[in-house]
């Protein structure tokens, strides 16, 4: 056949899609499954990450399942919300919904009879996105440990929010005053405190050449929680745990 | 000068690829695998397939990662467009090598998030970039449309090798001296940063990616004067 | 509108395309040897990229995200073709690349004789696959929202390769070690240009 006709042209070009979408959809539905659990066991390796727990990727379903005793969808009275899953939950989507509708996952666990909340945080940095978790001990109050993760900040300044040792920065430290008031904790480039040795001061060291991300991090901190005031107050005075 | 070259072994190639008697490694064909690396290689000297590679190179993993991608991309590509070469109707040529490169370019990210989840992310839009690549769709133009299959794999090998060699060499300055580590290992040892040395903050940012490539292609044409450029 | 002015302001300067991500790299290099040519293929980029980015943004929209065919039937709602959004994005590029130049040719002649040639070279320009791949990443709320990235990503391009070309045609007169002519000059220069465009970085509007 002529290699130029519109006939020919046509039939390669009606072959080579179908060849194409086939082969494409079938990898990518043979993939999916493996690419999800991915999503989902790096999501469950985060939380473990801020009660304590650093594991390996593969074995974090398990360990979740272990000690991560309660999800909990809260709404913004702090009430519970039955119907939803609370894994399920992106952020992402979540926060693009009226206020109203928003739905605010919190993850309880237990570790040696100790129990932790573990509060899933979203916000800006330079660039873009900026995520994590923020896990606090029983008090509703001292940082237990948090872990932070971004799309596109710099490579090697703003990164750096994701290693370990940024993060040790937050162990101990509180996230309301005296008063009970919410205060967050304050990503500083003048800390007075620059070894971190104060944790009541609210204010950790923040990363050279990184200050933007930085702030991002406080922003983000402090905003996400605001939403959980109703549900971190219930019951108990914030006051009465500092005596 | 060196178009001249390229012109040269291409027709020559062309004329052998009736009788394929040759051995799988002559002296040819290992020149289409070397030469991309310095008098042909394809970042420095035919300026091609810049955009997509300097934004990763920060550290080392991730452009290993991303030159390995290529080299995938590239030799599958090559091959399947030089198999269907005598099949391609001739005005829709561009978007078929678009279409084979781009599900090329899918399986390797689709394969990279299901096996390889955190260099997936770090990569994040710079695998998608592959597409247009030009050094992928440049050659399977100028080479893998009218060459044997063999050679053309040979071809993709060696420009992805090539490029990732540029690459590989960008990453490992702005790793070693803007972090001092190499492949996220700390080789600086501490006691150089109790005598006051600093990490090179500088060398991170994406400018100095710029200046390193142009300080390379400074010393690969001071050694070799065929390329340089007469104004 | 402020949100728009800074979202504007910020993909020309902060996340300028070359500046910031060696988007487009190749035909930055390649084609700033004299001013009037770069001007031309500045103006095309342009064009496609405020073409390219809200048909793709629809795209993404209405066919390729997770849930994105519910508004077709509700049994759609668990289909997620994002693993085509690849092939889909280049595939609009080329095709609107073709027909912008088909429809330039045949009402704007002076227009095709200006960037007529141009035109072809850019379905494989990474800067506009990539504008719309951050279009996708960025998850704008709407369509002004992408045809404004759009645009200013292009104004961003254009500035980049008309200060390059400018600079180019007067460091002929110039002294380069022989070495370093052409090519290298050219990517120390643009390393320098970038790190002043870096002084852009968190500014908030």
């Amino acid at each position: 056949m002529n290699r130029d006709s519109n006939a020919y042209t046509f039939l390669f070009a009606t072959l080579m899609v179908l060849v194409v979408a086939s082969s494409l959809a079938f990898t990518a539905s043979s993939l999916k499954e493996l690419q999800i659990s991915n999503v989902r066991k790096e999501k469950m390796q985060n939380i473990l990450a801020t009660i304590g727990i650093e594991t390996e990727r593969e074995a974090a379903e398990v360990l979740y399942n272990k000690y991560i005793t309660e999800e909990l969808t809260l709404k913004e009275d702090g009430s519970l919300d039955p119907d939803i899953n609370a894994f399920d939950i992106k952020l992402n989507n979540e926060l693009r919904k009226n206020y109203s509708d928003q739905r605010f996952p919190i993850y309880v666990a237990v570790v040696e009879e100790e129990k932790y909340y573990v509060i899933p945080l979203r916000g800006k940095g330079l660039w873009d996105a900026i995520w994590g978790y923020i896990a606090l001990e029983e008090d509703k109050n001292t940082i237990k440990g948090a872990v932070f993760d971004h799309k596109g900040e710099t490579a090697g300044l703003g990164a750096e929010i994701t290693q370990q040792w940024f993060r040790n920065r937050f162990l101990g430290e509180k996230v309301f005053d005296l008063q009970g008031n919410l205060i967050g904790i304050n990503v500083s480039k003048t800390n007075n405190d620059p070894k971190n040795l104060d944790k009541d001061d609210h204010e950790v060291d923040a990363i050279s050449g990184a200050t933007i991300t930085g702030d991002g991090v406080t922003e983000m901190i402090k905003e996400r929680l605001t939403h959980y005031l109703p549900y971190l107050k219930q019951g108990k005075s914030i006051v009465a745990l500092y005596n | 000068m060196k178009n001249k070259k390229r012109l040269k072994t291409e027709t020559t190639s062309i004329f052998f690829v009736s009788k394929d008697q040759e051995p799988l490694l002559s002296k040819k064909n290992r020149k289409l695998l070397t030469d991309p690396m310095d008098d042909n290689n394809p970042i420095t000297v035919q300026v091609l397939g810049i955009c997509s590679a300097l934004a990763i190179t920060v550290q080392l993993k991730p452009a290993l990662v991303m030159s390995i991608s290529v080299m995938a991309v590239m030799a599958a590509s090559n091959v399947i467009i030089s198999l269907l070469r005598n099949l391609i109707p001739n005005r829709i040529r561009i978007i078929v090598q678009l279409v084979v490169v781009a599900s090329m370019v899918i399986l390797v990210d689709q394969i990279l998030r299901a096996f390889a989840y955190d260099v997936s992310k770090e990569l994040s839009i710079f695998i998608g970039l592959i597409i247009t690549n030009c050094i992928v769709m440049g050659r399977l133009e100028a080479f893998a449309l009218g060459n044997g299959v063999w050679k053309s794999f040979l071809d993709g090998v060696g420009n992805a090798a090539g490029y990732g060699f540029i690459l590989i060499l960008v990453a490992f300055f702005r790793e070693l001296f803007g972090s001092g580590k190499l492949f996220g290992y700390q080789v600086i040892p501490e006691s150089i940063y109790e005598m006051g040395y600093v990490n090179n903050g500088l060398m991170l940012l994406s400018p100095m990616a710029l200046i390193t490539v142009g300080l390379i292609i400074w010393i690969q044409r001071y050694r070799n004067r065929i390329l340089i450029e007469k104004n | 509108m402020e949100s728009y002015l800074n979202l504007f302001v910020k993909s020309i300067f902060v996340e300028n395309m070359i500046f910031a991500y060696f988007l487009g790299m190749c035909s930055y290099l390649a084609v700033s040897k004299t001013v009037k040519t770069a001007v031309g293929l500045g103006f095309a980029v342009i064009f496609v990229l405020a073409i390219t980015v809200p048909i793709n943004f629809l795209l993404d929209t209405y066919l390729l995200r997770p849930g994105a065919l519910s508004w077709f039937d509700k049994s759609y709602a668990n289909l997620d073709l994002s693993f085509l959004s690849f092939i889909m994005f280049i595939a609009v590029i080329a095709s609107m690349v073709q027909l912008v130049e088909m429809v330039v040719e045949k009402f704007a002649p002076a227009l095709y004789g200006a960037l007529g040639i141009f035109l072809p070279l850019i379905a494989v320009n990474c800067a506009i696959l990539g504008g719309s791949l951050f279009m996708q990443q960025k998850d704008f709320s709407g369509i002004a929202e992408s045809a404004i990235y759009g645009l200013g990503s292009g104004v961003g391009w254009l500035l980049a390769i008309l200060a390059i070309a400018a600079i180019r045609e007067k460091i002929t007169y110039s002294n380069v070690p022989a070495p370093l002519r052409g090519l290298g000059i050219t990517f120390i220069i643009t390393g320098l240009m970038a790190l002043g465009f870096m002084s852009f970085m968190g500014i908030k509007i």
